[in-house]
Order: C-alpha cells, then structure tokens, then sequence
C-alpha cells in the first residue's frame, strides 16, 4: 500500500515539474484585479446596478467599471501596487449612501499584490442609518442573518410602534411561546433518538429544513423534480414499512427481495417522472403539502435508521465514529437539498402578508396562530402517544433503559425504527411552521438545531417531556432576550442558558442523575 | 474445604464483634450515613461502617443491593447524598476520584478498564504518582523525567514479574485475554502504591485456570501489609480468603462478622444465600 | 479539459498557504480528538477568534501584528476556558453539542450589526498583512518555485511561515505525546474513569488538551487573517470544522504528522474534483447543475468522505488498522 502510494507521488511530483509553468497556471496570470458586489441594504439578494466605480494610480486613471444587474463591477489593473478607488456617489441611488468606514467619502486606497484578484466591499445603506443603530433592533442592520432577520419581522411592529415596556413583553412573549413551540415539536424526535440510541442526531437540523423544503415544493407547484422525490421516498418508505411489519413473519430472502424491489422501483420511475418533467405538474394547498412533507420526513428518518443507523450499531461501531457520521450525513443532506432546492430564500405563497389579529396587547397574524394552534395539538398528541399507546410506552421503556427493554422482551431495533419515523415526521412538521412563521432556506435547520441543542439540554437530554419544556423555554428566553439586547445575540442567549444548565444541572430539567460505572 | 485453614492460623479479626457497623480494633476507612438515592430509590444508606486494616474484608449481598454503587461513593466516582467518610484519619467525603487514589485508596473495575490502544507497560507507568514529566511544563524537560521514567519501568517490571505479564510489556493492552487484563489492572493499581486496594468483582469473568492465581495474589496483598476490600459473588472465594465478611441488601448493611458468622446468621441466609440457592435450583430444572 | 494542469493545480494547492493553514488548526483538532478523544465540533470558533483578534488589533486600534497574535491567542484561551468548564467533567458528547453551537454563535455575533464597529460586521475588516509584508525577505512581484508549483513572493512567505508553524506544532506534538504527559493524555483518551482512578486528575488535562489545540487553532487563524490580508465572519462556517475533520481522519488521527498528509490530501482532491466538475460542466456533461452547485456538490462530497473514512478507514489513509481494530468499545 504504502510502496505504491509513494510510486504515485513521485509519478505525479515529476509530472508536474516538467510542465512549464505560465501554461499551468493560465487562470493565476490573468492579471490583477479589483471587483466586488454592492447589494441592496434592504435586500441581499438584489445587487444595486449603475453604480460607477473608478480607479486611479496616483492621479491617472487606471481604469473604470459600473455595477450590473446583479451589483457585480470589476475593473482590470495594469499591475501591482496602490490604487486609489473612487465611488461616484451622484450614481448611488438617492435612498442610499456610501457605507463609511473603509471607504471615506466615497475614496479608499487598496493594495493590490502581483496575480491577484482582489475583492473590495463596498456597502450601502440608509442616510443616517450609522447614527442610530444602536437605538432599535432596525431592518437596516439585521437583515444579513436569515434568522434574526425574518425574527425581526416578528418584532419589528412591536420596536415600531414604540409601545410600552409592558405591551412590548406581551407581545415578544407570545412570539416566544410560537417560537418555542416550534424547538419544541422539531426537538422531540432529537431526545427520542437520543434517548434511545444514546446518538446525538447532529443531522436533525437538516431534516428540519429537508421538511419545509419539501412542502414548498408541493405547494408551489411540483413537476419533475417534486415526482421524482415522491417517487423515492415512496419505494424507501414501502421497503422500510415492510421491514418493520413483517420482519420475522415472512422469509428473510422474500422480505429483502420485496424492499429492494419497492426501492429500485421508486428509483425507476423516479427517473421516468423526472425526464417527463413539467408534463406532470401539479400543486396542493399548503396544509396538504404539509403533510406530504411530514410523510417524507417520517421516511426519510426512518430508512437513515434502517438503512445507515442499525447496520452500524450492528457492526459495533463506537459511539464516537457514529457522532461523526451524523455530522458527515448533515453535510451530505444540507448540500444535497442545495442542490436539489437552489440556496434562495423564499416563503409559502400567499401567507406572506396577512392583516393581523389582535387580542387584547398582543397582535398576531392569522398564520401564526395556525402554527401555534398545530403545534400544541401535536404536543399534546405526541405526548397522548408516549402515555398511553403501547408503543409509545416501549419508546419510553427504550429511552428509559435500552439493555433492561431488551432483556424484558422488547424489539429494541423495530421501536428505534419508530422513533426515527416519528422523529423524521415531527422534524419535517417543525421545518413547516419554522417556514411559514420565517422563510425557507437551506442553512435553516442548522440555525433552528442550536435552538433545538439548548432544548434538548435544558430539558434533559433523552426525555421527550424535557424537550418540550425546554423548547418553551428556550423560545420564550431567546424572544425576551431583544427587549434589551440586540435580536442577533438570541442565539448567543440559548447558549448561555444551555451552558449555564450544564453548570447547575447537567441533567436538565427533567433528566435524572445517572448511574456510574 | 480448605478455606476453614486458611484463616485458622491468624484470626486478625479477633476484636471485632460480628454485628453490622461494629467497632474494629485499627480501621483504615470509617464511613458514616452514606446515602444514595436515584429518582426515588435508595441505592445505598449505610449507617456506619468501618474497614479494618491489614485485612481482606468482602463486600456481598444480592443483586441490586447497592455494592458498586457503595464502591462509586467511597472512592469518589459518584456523589452522595449525604455522608462523612475517612481514610487514614483524613476525610475523604466529596473528595473527586482523582484525590481519593492519591489519598491511598485505589479501585479496579467491575468492567475492566484495560487503556486497550496503549502497550502493557504504559499503562502500567501511568499509575506511578508524582510523575514530573506529567506536567504540562516538565513534559519538556525530557532529562529530568528521564531518570525518573527509568525508576518507574524498573519498579512496573517487577510488577508486571509478579503478575506474569513480563512477556507481554509490548503488547497493546487491548490484545490481552480477560482474565490478563484484571491481572494488569490490579498490577497497574499497586504502581501508585496504595494503602488500600478496592477491587469490584476481579474473579467476574476470568477463566477458572486463573482464579487460583489471582486469589494467591490478593492474599499475598494482605500479607505485605496492605487493606484489601472487594466485592465478588462466587461463595467460594469470598468463605475462603476473606477475614471479615460485609453483608449489603437494599443498600443497607445487615450482617458483618467472620465467614463462619456469616455463614450461620439466618438474616444473611433469608437475604442473599437463599435467594441464590432458589436461583440456582431453577437453574438446576432448567438444565434437565 | 487538461487532466495534467488540473493534477498540477492540485498539486499547488496541496503545497499552498491554505493547505498549510488547516494543517494547523487540524494540528490543534488532533490534540483535541487524535490524542485526548474530545468530540471538538467547533474548531473553527477558534479560528475566528484568532483571525479577529489579528484584524481587530490591526485594522481598527492600529496595533502591531505581534500584538494582533497574541490577542488573538488570548481569545481563543478564554473561549476554551468557557467551553471547557462546564462541558469537560460531563460526558463527550455535550462538549461537542457546547462546541458546535458556540463556534456558530460566535459567527453569528462577529457579524451582527451592533458589533460593527468592531468587526466590521458582514463586511468584515481588510487591509491586515502590511506588518506581515513588512517583514517579507522575498520580493512580492517575482515568482518562486519551479514549473507549475510557483507561488508569488507574498504567497511564499505566508507559505513559508505556515508550514514552519506547522513543523513547529508538529514538533511540540511529537515532544508531549512522548512524555508522560502524553501517556497521560493517551490513557484519557481510552478511558477516563481508569486514569482517574491512578489519581490523575482528569478534568485538567482535558482542559490542558482543549486549551492547547484552541491555541493552535486560533494561530491557523492568525494566520488566515495576515494571508488573505482581509477576514468576512461567513468565512468561519461550521463546514470549516467538518474540513479539518475530514482532513485528520484522512491522515489519520492520533498520529504526529497526520494533520499534515490530510491537509495535503484533502486539499489535493478539492482542487482535483472542482477542476474536474469545471472541466465536465465546459464539456457540457452535467446538464443538470450550473457554477454554484459544484462547490454543493463538493461539500457534499466531504460529507460523505466523512462518513467512508470513519466507517471502513478510522486509522486514516496510511494509518495502522490493527491499532484501531483493537478499538471495541
């Protein structure tokens, strides 16, 4: 192994000695440069166009470029040095002006080293917007972060309107109690998982935004690729389906026959939906598509539990290799689904701008009390199943003590499938109200897995009960935080309340002390 | 049986009463009100016990009863809930495990703890105390830890003679035998040169062939001057080389005395020795 | 599509600055994971942190670089202390929930409006190297190297004082882990509850651990910081942290020079697989993907890579198997 290794190498080394260097690195010598982007303060995804941007050596001119349709400029440079850069600010538009900062009335100087390709960041923003930012949490300054921003929006008719200290607690509170039970519905499935596998699901997060994806694909209209993935998940789902209901009844070879049918299946005609494309389009009201979501969600976790989890565990693989692993799936999920769903933002349409409704202080869009409305049933149902079904009562057997169910009769493996479906299911539904509530994204669901870490950890790792109590609080402490500091440190608030709880009670609320040795 | 002779010629316990929390003539370790309870059940409530030293004394009860868990308490890997301990005089309660090792009193593990991906004699070197290469800063001063380095391997050979792992000094720990692994872990225990030694369960697991052995071993520990307390089940092995006997049920402690005392109170006999007779005459019908 | 000049690209970039400045970090993880078995997901909060405390230093108060080194150093000291204390006696994996979510909290809050002065917020600060270069001994505009592996005199500079840090830390690696306080650190590793009960104490040599790979982590981002000569906070995205985990298990963990190979290796294939998704997308062989996906796609890629590697190779590319088989926990 290691003998041909080093032949390759030194192959290699050679190799690329000879090659004459200016034909290798062509791209390297295309000369220096400036360029850059100049977006829309209000708006990161809009660049500003027409802004003239010039670049002087000294006095001369070197060079000179104007933004396009996107806000990009680049200006080639006869070589390295200085340069001095001027922004003509009769071409900023008369909203905005100039960022100061690096740049002093509308001048900076840059250096610019031999081959490179120098960026400048050239920002704008709102007259006088410098001035004041410290006095509310404005649109201007938060709408770079995806969650503080759409967090913003909730609050920003409270910093409006500029009510009192009391009608602002009331209001950032009921948007806490929505905030948090959303953590709370996604974080359930991730104790679960914990609880009875004793793995920490770092790819939760992703499945969460795999969820609100999803749904919005079918509610927007799903064509080709929509099918395709329905097709998918459908054959995943039959073959796990099949795995947890018959496994013991029918013949081993029959059984794996059949899943692996169902999954080649889904597979086929998955390919045959996705080359006719448009030519099947169709398109469901949200509620529909939420559950359609909920379903793939269900699946998705359930064959990551069947497919990738169990062989694993099987094989004895340390607790710490499967860690990696997940963080390893979160990077393989969130990137497929960027690929798959493009990095845009947007929102479910036609629940973007709703009148809102008021009750008594507190004033809220009909949407979000639909969120907050089928987040408790679904707490409350969950929480019926774990009660008093006989399976949810394994589930809390298994988490309780994995080695005491199994010696005790219970299939450990079929009700950690379960866990996984229920925990896909209620992750995809979290992604929904996350979505509806904010904006869907690709990186949301690892912003939303930090809210959901604090939960689960506040509550007591592995409990399904802490990790709603825990969510509540994490929500509630996070919204309340803003009425007194800025609405980007929230997150940095769930940490501290996290870490100030492993401090106190490393066990969470609701966990209890473990055993040693 | 020959485990009446054994304590015939010495009986080191003569002073003792056989009842439980009695008073010894030279305790090494004296524990008062452990308790320990996890979500509503009491593990461990131990009213007063005391350890003599120089002797092998066994800690027994059925299932459950709370032995490793009293184990976890003394020597600091679990919290109590409440309770004073001391060891030589010096109290040790809420002391972290780390402390309570150097204080002199080391355990070994029910499930032994073998340092697998490291050689047999680095994790033997690893229990020797006060090493100055073990400082972040002295780590660097390779020839002053180096003399003290060579003391060490001396003194873990010598060991590691005794317990007849010398051939193995290369060898990765993890590729030792069961039965190996106790013998290195309470070779490697005895490099920090203990005052007492806490062995939880070292007969669990091994193969027959070495029992004889390792029993040798843990008297002639007793017989160097060292206290020895440790929690087995096999009767055999706790009649035979215990000089005091410790009877735990339902984390309390119900009798304590000689094994011929022991072997005569009725209360153990309900407790433990019948309940295992029970279970060994079902093991019996299942069989046939 | 040329396969010689993307092999060449790909050799030059496995021999460049950024290959050389996640060698550090990846330095700093091995202590962390290689050597004392700490689930440490936040590796790049420590970059940023260094790589802030260089541009903070530099660019707003017009300090020194060596001030902006040693800042930088003191917030990565701090920030594992504060991970450190309440994670490090519970058990392995709420260090790695308390890391993961603090070096993402940390981006968050380096970029947010209020810190703007500061930080420069998202635009980040610029203009950081001039002390760097002022000390350069080559001549920013000639090129060095020979054939394709030419690096231009800034460039080479960098280079050349990362790969000596590197060499450095390796250096420090080799010393430690071949001392007692290694043996030590090793032993926690395998596991804990039996070094503690030869009355080491465990929770300060976790700490020493954890403080020492931040160290060095927060020196690769220094060196980021002086090499790019401007830092933006989204640079420090948590896939930073899956790279230079993917970068030691590739190497190998738990081994001196591992971070070093696995830098290079992993550098090597980025290279490789964007030249070859460029060369494939001009050919028109991917119909389905445009510019932007292909670093999706390589992202996922790393991904998988990392789920491969832990699974069927954890001793990494040229490790020794029967080491980690040995590992049946």
């Amino acid at each position: 192994m290691r003998t041909r290794l080093v032949t390759v190498l030194l192959a290699l080394i050679t190799a690329i000695l000879v090659i004459p260097g200016p034909a290798a690195t062509a791209d390297e010598q295309g000369g220096e440069s400036l360029h850059g982007q100049i977006l829309n303060p209000e708006d990161r995804d809009q660049g500003v166009e027409g802004i003239r941007i010039t670049v002087f050596d000294g006095e001369d001119e070197t060079g000179a470029a104007e933004t396009d349709s996107d806000g990009m400029w680049e200006v080639e440079l006869p070589g390295p040095g200085t340069y001095r850069v001027v922004v003509d600010q009769e071409s900023v538009p008369s909203e905005f002006v100039v960022r100061e900062g690096l740049i002093v009335d509308g001048e900076t100087e840059v250096e610019v080293e031999a081959g490179g390709q120098r960026p400048l960041i050239i920002g704008l923003e709102r007259p006088g917007a410098s001035d004041d930012d410290s006095a509310s949490p404005s649109e201007e300054e938060s709408e770079d972060s995806g969650a503080a921003a759409a967090d913003d929006e909730a609050v920003a008719p409270v910093a409006d309107s500029g009510g009192s200290f009391g009608e602002r607690f009331v209001q950032l509170a009921a948007a806490g109690l929505l905030f948090g039970l959303v953590i709370a519905v996604s974080a359930i499935g991730l104790s679960l998982i914990f609880g009875t596998t004793k793995m920490i699901n770092f790819a939760h997060g992703d499945m969460v935004t795999f969820g609100a994806m999803a749904a919005l694909v079918f509610s927007s209209g799903a064509a080709g690729l929509g099918n395709s993935l329905l097709a998918i998940f459908a054959g995943l789902g039959v073959a796990v389906l099949l795995g947890g209901f018959l496994e013991g009844r029918w013949p081993r070879a029959v059984l794996i026959t059949a899943q692996w049918t169902a999954i080649f299946v889904g597979i086929a005609l998955a390919t045959v939906l996705g080359v006719m494309g448009d030519a099947v389009g169709w398109s469901v009201p949200l509620w529909l598509a939420a559950g359609i979501a909920v379903l793939m969600g269900a699946v998705l976790g359930a064959s990551m539990e069947r497919y990738i989890w169990r062989p694993l565990r099987h094989r004895n693989v340390a607790l710490i290799q499967m860690f990696i692993v997940s963080i390893g799936l979160a990077l393989v999920v969130r990137h497929v689904i960027l690929v798959l769903f493009g990095a845009g933002r947007s929102r479910y349409a036609g629940y973007q701008i709703q009148e809102p409704v008021r009750f008594g202080p507190v004033e809220m869009a009909p949407r979000d009390l639909v969120v907050m409305a089928v987040a408790v049933v679904v707490l409350v149902g969950v929480a019926c199943l774990l009660q008093f079904t006989r399976i949810g009562k394994a589930m809390r057997a298994v988490s309780d003590n994995r080695d005491l169910s199994e010696s005790s009769g219970i299939d450990v493996d079929r009700v950690t499938l379960y866990v996984w479906g229920l925990g896909g299911g209620l992750s995809a539904l979290g992604g929904v109200l996350y979505g509806l509530n904010q904006v869907v994204e690709y990186e949301m669901g690892f912003r939303l897995l930090l809210m959901m870490f604090a939960a689960v950890i506040l509550g007591g790792l592995g409990t399904a009960y802490g990790a709603m109590v825990g969510g509540l609080a994490v929500g509630m402490v996070a919204m309340l935080s803003t009425l007194w500091f800025p609405s980007q440190l929230m997150q940095a608030w769930a940490l501290a309340l996290m870490i100030l709880m492993l401090l106190i009670r490393p066990q969470g609320l609701l966990g209890r002390r473990e055993r040693v040795g | 049986m020959s485990s009446d002779e054994t304590n015939v010629g010495v009986d080191r316990m003569a002073d003792a009463e056989p009842v439980p929390g009695s008073a010894k003539p030279d305790p090494i370790l004296v524990a008062d009100g452990v308790r320990r309870s996890f979500g509503g059940l009491t593990a461990v409530d131990v009213g007063h016990l005391e350890v003599q030293r120089g002797t092998i004394t066994a800690l027994i009860g059925p299932n459950g009863a709370g032995k490793s868990t009293l184990f976890n308490l003394l020597t600091g890997f679990d919290r109590v809930d409440g309770g004073r301990w001391t060891f030589q005089g010096g109290a040790v309660n809420g002391k972290s495990g780390h402390r309570v090792a150097r204080a002199g009193m080391v355990r070994t593990f029910q499930l032994t703890k073998a340092l697998t991906r490291m050689t047999v004699l680095d994790n033997m070197l690893l229990g020797a105390p006060g090493q100055f290469g073990e400082r972040m800063a002295g780590a660097f001063l390779r020839p002053v830890w180096q003399r003290q380095e060579r003391e060490n391997t001396r003194r873990a050979m010598e060991l590691l003679e005794r317990f007849k792992l010398v051939d193995k000094r290369e060898d990765m720990a993890g590729s030792l035998s069961g039965g190996q692994r106790k013998l290195l872990e309470m070779a490697r225990s005895l490099m920090t040169d203990p005052a007492m030694i806490m062995l939880d369960e070292p007969m669990a697991g091994v193969n027959p062939a070495l029992v004889q052995s390792l029993l040798g071993h843990i008297t002639s520990l007793r017989d160097e001057g060292k206290t020895v307390l440790f929690v087995e089940h096999d009767m055999d092995v706790i009649m035979g080389i215990s000089d005091w006997i410790v009877v735990l049920a339902q984390g309390r402690v119900i009798a304590e005395g000689r094994p011929s005392d022991i072997r005569s109170n009725q209360q153990v006999i309900d407790a433990y020795l019948g309940a295992q007779e029970e279970t060994a005459e079902v093991g019996g019908s299942d069989d046939d | 599509m040329d396969i010689l000049s993307i092999l060449a690209e790909s050799t030059r970039s496995a021999l460049g600055p950024i290959a050389a400045i996640y060698a550090l970090a990846a330095v700093g993880l091995n202590f962390h994971f290689g050597y004392t078995g700490l689930l440490n997901f936040g590796q790049v909060g420590f970059m940023l942190v260094g790589a802030y405390g260089v541009g903070i230093s530099v660019a707003v108060f017009d300090l020194p670089l060596l001030a902006g080194f040693a800042v930088g150093l003191l917030c990565a000291l701090v920030l594992a202390l504060l991970l450190g204390v309440p994670t490090l006696r519970l058990r392995a994996d709420y260090l790695a929930i308390t890391t993961i979510a603090a070096a993402e909290v940390l981006r968050l809050v380096y970029r947010a409006g209020f810190a703007e002065p500061l930080t420069g917020g998202v635009y980040g600060l610029q203009n950081l190297s001039s002390g760097f270069r002022a000390l350069n001994p080559f001549d920013g505009g000639t090129r060095y190297g020979v054939g394709a592996l030419a690096y231009n005199g800034n460039h080479m500079w960098v280079l050349v004082v990362t790969w000596g840090l590197v060499l450095l830390m390796v250096g420090l690696t080799w010393m430690l882990m071949h001392s007692p306080w290694g043996r030590v650190i090793k032993g926690v590793r395998e596991d804990e509850d039996a070094v503690r009960s030869l009355g080491k104490n465990v929770f300060g040599y976790k700490m020493q651990a954890l403080v020492l790979g931040g160290l060095i982590g927060a020196m690769a981002g220094c060196m980021l910081a002086v090499y790019q000569a401007s830092i933006q906070p989204d640079q420090f995205k948590p896939q930073v942290t899956f790279f230079l985990w993917v970068i030691l298990l590739l190497g190998g963990a738990g081994r001196v020079f591992g971070p070093v190979l696995g830098a290079m290796a992993f550098w090597f294939l980025m290279t490789f697989t964007d030249g070859l998704l460029k060369g494939f997308g001009s050919m028109g062989w991917l119909p389905f993907l445009s510019g932007p996906d292909y670093g999706a796609i390589q992202l996922a890629f790393v991904g998988l890579l990392l789920v491969v590697l832990i699974v069927f190779r954890p001793q990494g590319i040229i490790g020794d198997r029967k080491e980690m088989l040995i590992n049946v926990k």
